[in-house]
């Protein structure tokens, strides 16, 4: 009975009205979320964390860089799973998703390479290093812009957003790269210092900021593609009843 | 089954034949990549030498971009490409002649002149076996890539911008060790690490692109 209603919600969410329903409720409290834990997180990282013993403060920009990154990977697995359910299913809902899902994962990318950059000019001596980790994540990047602009490139915006998909399950291939780019190669990026499973090599005053800066983007991204794809839907539909409906008939 | 790809492999080859003068761009195209590059960055032996198996194959991925247009389109247009599913050969298999041929026409004379192409830029004796096993490795991996791209963009209308951003971040791998293995033999060093990921790269890329090929296909002539 459990599973039935289970199912019955799920395939109610295709349904565009309740789809913009629903984002309509929970993209404010996502928003609310992911302010207060980066307020938090932002004041633990500048006020409360001391500063490194070797970086002095400048070490902090991590509290940005790190949790962007994660996010932009995380964001890929995300329209990943949506796309593979795109792509069985054809939910119209789900493609629109996988697709809004882009233009913030490549924000995020954009704010990783970006802190990077700025933290590498004073530890490293240099903007840029063409190492395996910043290659790969500037791949990443590439990869956000060719999804986003196949999917723009069609009159038609279902066969693009599928078309598009097919696309995010070929990129895929990058994300184990970058994970796994400051093992495989000699990189002047650091290995992981941030491990779940046994001892971090960072110091354990400097992690709780961190996650709460986590947190905060992942709520930030739930946030932003919820009112993006729900932006899109009523684009998409600007003609149809339910949408002069909800918006009234000037819409 | 093998007659209807035959009969596709044949056809393609015949055309490409008798465009005799447009089929040969891809090679005219590397070779004047290959003389701009002394004329632009100095004619002195040891830089040359020292970039050659990078812009070798910078110039052989640029040459495999420039029939990725005609690919599938023409087929589009005309309607042959709504054929290939009413037949009983697998359309993967279609598509993989497809890109049998353009590796045909584009990839093997790239590797035939790839000697004239290493004495060019002063590339060492030694290294170049490596660089015709790489390009051997390699090129076919270009053509599935550029295959890819050709299909994911074909109901587009403004396609060569978007092709071009769609292979620019898949090809990196394939360069990257291709110029790797050639680079290692130039120093006197072992190529098989490099040649082995690359080898990986192509088997990886036979099994899982003519799928998402011919599902890009399907989308694009529904």
């Amino acid at each position: 009975m459990i599973w039935h209603n289970i199912k019955v919600g799920f395939h109610r969410l295709g349904s565009p009205p309740v789809f913009h329903r629903l984002c309509r409720v929970v993209a404010p409290w996502l928003w609310a979320g992911a302010a207060i834990c980066a307020a938090f997180g932002l004041y633990k990282a500048l006020y409360l964390v001391p500063p490194d013993y070797q970086q002095s403060d400048s070490f902090r920009i991590l509290y940005v860089h790190v949790p962007a990154a994660w996010q932009a990977m995380a964001g890929y697995l995300v329209m990943s799973v949506l796309a593979v359910i795109a792509l069985v299913w054809r939910i119209r809902t789900t493609e629109i998703m996988a697709m809004m899902g882009a233009p913030i994962g490549a924000a995020f990318t954009l704010i990783c390479l970006a802190t990077g950059s700025i933290w590498g000019r004073p530890m490293w001596g240099t903007w840029w290093a063409w190492d395996a980790r910043l290659t790969s994540m500037l791949v990443l990047l590439f990869v956000y812009l060719g999804i986003m602009g196949l999917y723009a490139a069609f009159e038609d915006k279902r066969k693009g957003a599928r078309v598009a998909c097919i696309l995010i399950l070929v990129g895929l291939v990058n994300i184990p790269i970058i994970h796994f780019s400051v093992e495989w190669w000699t990189t002047l990026h650091q290995g992981s210092t941030i491990s779940f499973f046994g001892e971090s090599s960072m110091d354990s005053s400097m992690m709780p900021p961190l996650i709460w800066m986590v947190i905060a983007t992942k709520l930030m991204f739930g946030a932003a593609l919820l009112d993006r794809s729900r932006n899109e839907l009523i684009e998409q539909d600007r003609r149809k009843g339910w949408v002069r409906q909800k918006l009234g008939a000037s819409a | 089954m093998t007659r209807a790809m035959l009969a596709l492999l044949r056809r393609d080859l015949r055309l490409a034949v008798r465009h005799g003068g447009e089929s040969l761009m891809p090679l005219v195209f590397l070779f004047a990549v290959l003389i701009l590059v002394p004329l632009g960055v100095g004619p002195g032996p040891n830089l040359l030498s020292a970039i050659a198996p990078g812009m070798v194959w910078v110039a052989a991925l640029l040459a495999s971009l420039l029939a990725l247009e005609h690919l599938f389109r023409p087929d589009l247009d005309d309607g042959t490409l709504e054929q290939w599913w009413t037949g009983e050969t697998p359309v993967g298999l279609l598509v993989m002649t497809r890109l049998f041929s353009h590796w045909l026409i584009t990839g093997l004379p790239v590797i035939v002149f790839a000697p004239v192409a290493a004495q060019m830029l002063y590339l060492p004796d030694r290294a170049l076996s490596t660089l015709v096993v790489s390009l051997l490795i390699g090129t076919p991996l270009l053509s599935l890539i550029g295959g890819l791209a050709s299909a994911l963009t074909l109901g587009t209308n403004r396609g060569s911008v978007l092709l071009s951003i769609l292979i620019f971040p898949l090809v990196v791998p394939v360069l990257i060790f291709a110029t790797g293995a050639v680079s290692a033999a130039a120093d006197g060093l072992s190529a098989r690490a490099h040649l082995g990921l690359l080898s990986a790269l192509l088997i990886l890329a036979v099994t899982l692109i003519p799928l998402a090929t011919t599902a890009a296909l399907r989308l694009n002539i529904e």
